[in-house]
This record gives C-alpha cells, structure tokens and sequence, in this order.
C-alpha cells in the first residue's frame, strides 16, 4: 500500500505541492491529473523517492520512505517500476540491454535465462524481434513499450507511469492504455499513471485524484470524476481554457 | 567582502566538499560493490586506448620543444651534453604528468561531464534509480578506476615518447654527442624524479574522473546546463591539476629527501 501524508514540496522557494494526502491500497490502479506543471510528475517522483519532500510523509507497506538515503531506497525502490515520460532508454544500450538491465544488476540469473525472459517481455509489449536495435532507432510508442518492458521485466508490485501518452498518436496512445491495463490485470501490480489526457485517465484508472492549485482538489471513481459538477473540475475535463489563459 | 565575493568562496567550498564526498563514495561502492569487469575494460578502452594518439603528439613535441631550447640556452656556456638529463627530469617529474594530465582532462574529463550530463537531462540517471542502482555503483567507480589505471600507463607513455624524441632532436638535428648525452641523461636522472611522475598521474586521473563525473551528475538543466558541465569540468579539472601539482611537487620532493629515495 502507497501512503502519502500531508506532502509539501517546493522549487526555489515556490511551492509546486502543499498537505497533498491519500492512499492507494494493493493491485489498485489510479490515475493523477491535473494541468501542466501542476505538480503530478513530483508527486510521482516524491513517491519513488526520485524526491525528497520539505514536509511530508510516503509510506511503502508501512514503511516510511523519506529521509532515507540512496543506499537504502535501492531496496525500497526494488519493489518499483517506473516508466518514464521520454522513457529514459539508456542509449548506448540495445533494447535487449535496456530490457535486461536490473535482472543483470540483480544476478542470480544464467544469461539463457535472461534471453528468454528479455525476449518474452518484449512479446508482452508487442516487440518481438526488436532486440538489437538502438533507442534512437525507434518511434516514441515503441520506445514507451521498451521502457515498460524494462520495468515489468523484474515483475514489480508498484508501477509508475510518467505521461505514458503524451505524444503519442490516439491509436498508439489506446494500445499503450491496453497495455497497461494488460499489464495491470496479469501481474496484479498496483498502478500509478500521471496523465492530462482524459480519455487515458478514464480508461486506465480505477479511481482519479485530480490535483489543481499545488492541492489535491478531487479523489474518486472515473465515474464520480466524469459526473462531478464542480466548475474546477468540469473545467479540466472539458478542456476549456479561461479567458485569461487564452494567448491571443 | 561583498555578496559576489562570498557566494563565489561559499560556492567553491561546497563545491569540493560534494567532490569529497562522492570521493568518499566511491570509495566505499569499490571496497563493498562487486564491479562488472566488462564496464571497467570498456572505460579503460575509452579513457587509456582512445586518448594514445593525444597523448603520443603531445609527448614528442614537447620533448622536441624542450630539446631545442634547452639545447640553444647550454650551447652558448658548452654544456650541449646536459640537454637530455634536463628534458628526461622534466619530463619525468613535471611535465610528462601534468601535460598527459591536462590533455586527459580535455578529452576524457569533457567527454565523462557530457554523457553523464546528458543521462540526467534525459532522465536516464533517475531511471538507474528507479532500476535500484546507485549511480555512484555503475557510473562513477569504472570511470575512477579506469582513470586511475589508465593515467599512470599515459603518463609513462609520454615521458618515454618525450625523451625519445629529444634524443633525435637533439643527437640528430643538434648534433650533441649521443654517448655523453645518453650518460649524462642516466647520471641526472633518477627512480625517484619517474616515482613521483607515476604518483601525481595518479592523482591527477582521481581529480579528471571525479571532477567530471561531478559536473555531469549535478549539472543544470536542459542543453546549457550540459554545456556549461563540460566546460566547467575541463577548467576545474585543468585548474586542480595545476595548483596540486605545485603541492604535490613540494610534498613529494620533501618525502623523497625524508626517505633518502
């Protein structure tokens, strides 16, 4: 279970986050929305410990994460997968060598092994047969597949998706979501998805946490999210701009 | 003193105190982490093979340089026989090191700034965090050993080249007596003035490699943030080699004297 307890951060001494809480409970999926720059990709961070809050609390099964040091977190963050908004590929690696990377780090593995699983994880994404090409050699859809690949290869129980759409074209944007909804139901992991696409959001999350004015503004089911009359809130899904957001 | 002044000291201090402690770091990840043989090869390839060619020009030609000028100052008193002894503690001591040292710096230091820059501007650096591995493990000790391993074999390199290429300069171009020459060369130099050369390459590939890696895990964000860590780690690097090299000369000559080497 993902705990977070009255989570502050700021930049520079402008606050990005302030008394954010909630929880997210075993094999659950949720999607965090809210505008750009609003703070959902620090959330996401924060709770991975890429991060350190100024106040705050994150709890992982109960375990207080902040405030340890990096030796530490690498076995807290062993329980994690984290795909990222530009995947973050290590590009002087195949994509066999991305995708092989931690079951390496980890050992215990017999590289027959790790070929099999590499080329398995890689079917799951729908890659086969791309082993031994470069990150540069790929589109940005098939490039978010590899950094799933390379996240659910070690079969965490906590996955982190990063604007896993942004970008994307909507069919390519639909095969990621059923992707992760895939991956979702088949490793029973819990899912946290940062996203400002709607459509994404309702498809992948289980339940929405909307964050809007450095708070967290809204929490519940896609469907109490999708009926909310609240102005802020229907505002964000209908994708109105205010007239003094409007640049021209 | 004014604010500029004060943020300038208060800057270069923490800026070396996180030097020491990635130092300290990296340090400890060599005494506890089991290192992957095949990255510590390909550093040593990428730092120590790739940088012979730099290494070898800048060698020879400043043996030559040193052979020519040393030659034109002892002709006029007639001591044309001493040239090679003053180029073979020259380069051995002082500049066969710093030279290999700086040029390193230039090549190896940039390209470790930059690829490391690049991996955080891109996200890459936090993705190994999230594969839970330190990056102090997987990117900063190869690089360290390697510029350990590598700098010292560079160093060697360049003062043999050095003194190789005075000799032709010298006996051929200069005409100096070969067999006075080559014996006043072996009177004059010593173990000890090759000791401290291997010593100080050694300390010097410590400072290229962890004030490289500094820059690029802690540099700014966007393609100016890269830049400026790779300019900043060459000047840094370049800077810390010369002013330890007075140190280190002072310290090791007094040790040698200390120790009757």
């Amino acid at each position: 279970m993902i705990e977070v307890r009255d989570l502050n951060k700021g930049f520079d001494g402008h606050p990005v986050l302030e008394g954010v809480s909630f929880q997210i409970e075993h094999g659950e999926s949720v999607a965090i929305i809210g505008r750009s720059g609003g703070g959902k990709s620090v959330l996401l961070k924060l709770i991975i410990a890429l991060l350190q809050p100024d106040r705050g609390t994150v709890l992982i099964e109960g375990k207080n994460i902040t405030g340890l040091n990096e030796r530490q977190l690498i076995e807290v963050r062993a329980q994690f997968g984290m795909v990222f908004q530009g995947a973050a590929l290590f590009d002087s690696m195949t994509v066999a060598e991305n995708v092989a990377f931690a079951l390496h780090r980890k050992g215990g593995h017999t590289a027959g092994e790790i070929n099999r699983l590499v080329a398995r994880t890689l079917d799951v994404v729908g890659l086969r047969g791309t082993e031994r090409k470069k990150p540069a050699e790929l589109s940005g859809g098939m490039r978010k597949r590899v950094g799933l690949a390379r996240a659910i290869i070690y079969e965490p129980q906590i996955l982190l998706y990063d604007e896993p759409t942004t970008g994307l074209d909507p069919i390519v944007s639909d095969s990621i979501d059923k992707l992760i909804i895939r991956v979702r139901e088949t490793l029973k992991v819990t899912s946290v998805v940062v996203t400002h696409d709607m459509r994404s959001a309702r498809r992948v999350g289980q339940r929405i946490l909307m964050l809007h004015d450095k708070r967290l503004y809204a929490n519940g089911t896609p469907e109490e999210i999708f009926g909310s009359t609240d102005p802020v809130v229907r505002q964000f899904i209908d994708g109105v701009a205010d007239p003094e957001d409007v640049l021209f | 003193m004014n604010d500029f002044g004060q943020k300038w000291i208060i800057g270069g201090l923490t800026g070396l105190g996180q030097i020491a402690l990635l130092a300290r770091d990296a340090l400890a990840s060599c005494l506890t982490f089991k290192l992957a043989k095949r990255d510590l090869l390909y550093q040593i390839y990428s730092i120590g093979v790739k940088s012979q060619s730099v290494v070898l020009v800048t060698g020879a030609f400043t043996g030559m340089v040193l052979a020519a000028q040393t030659y034109f100052q002892f002709h006029k008193v007639k001591m044309d026989t001493a040239t090679l002894a003053v180029v073979s503690v020259s380069m051995c001591s002082e500049l066969g090191p710093v030279l290999t040292a700086l040029m390193v710096a230039g090549r190896v230091g940039a390209s470790m700034a930059a690829e490391l820059a690049t991996m955080r501007v891109t996200e890459q650096i936090d993705a190994l965090r999230t594969l839970a591995t330190h990056p102090v493990d997987y990117l900063v000790v190869p690089r360290l050993l390697a510029s350990l391993i590598a700098l010292p074999l560079l160093t060697t390199e360049a003062m043999a080249i050095g003194i190789g290429s005075a000799y032709v300069v010298g006996v051929f171009l200069y005409g100096i007596d070969p067999a006075y020459a080559w014996w006043n060369m072996l009177k004059y130099s010593h173990d000890v003035d090759v000791q401290i050369g291997i010593i100080k390459s050694v300390i010097y590939g410590g400072i290229i490699a962890l004030v490289g890696c500094y820059k690029g895990l802690n540099c700014g964000m966007g393609a100016e943030g890269v830049g400026r860590a790779t300019t900043e780690a060459v000047v840094y690097a370049s800077i810390a080699i010369l002013i330890s090299n007075f140190f280190l000369t002072t310290a090791l000559e007094q040790l040698a004297v200390i120790f009757k080497l």
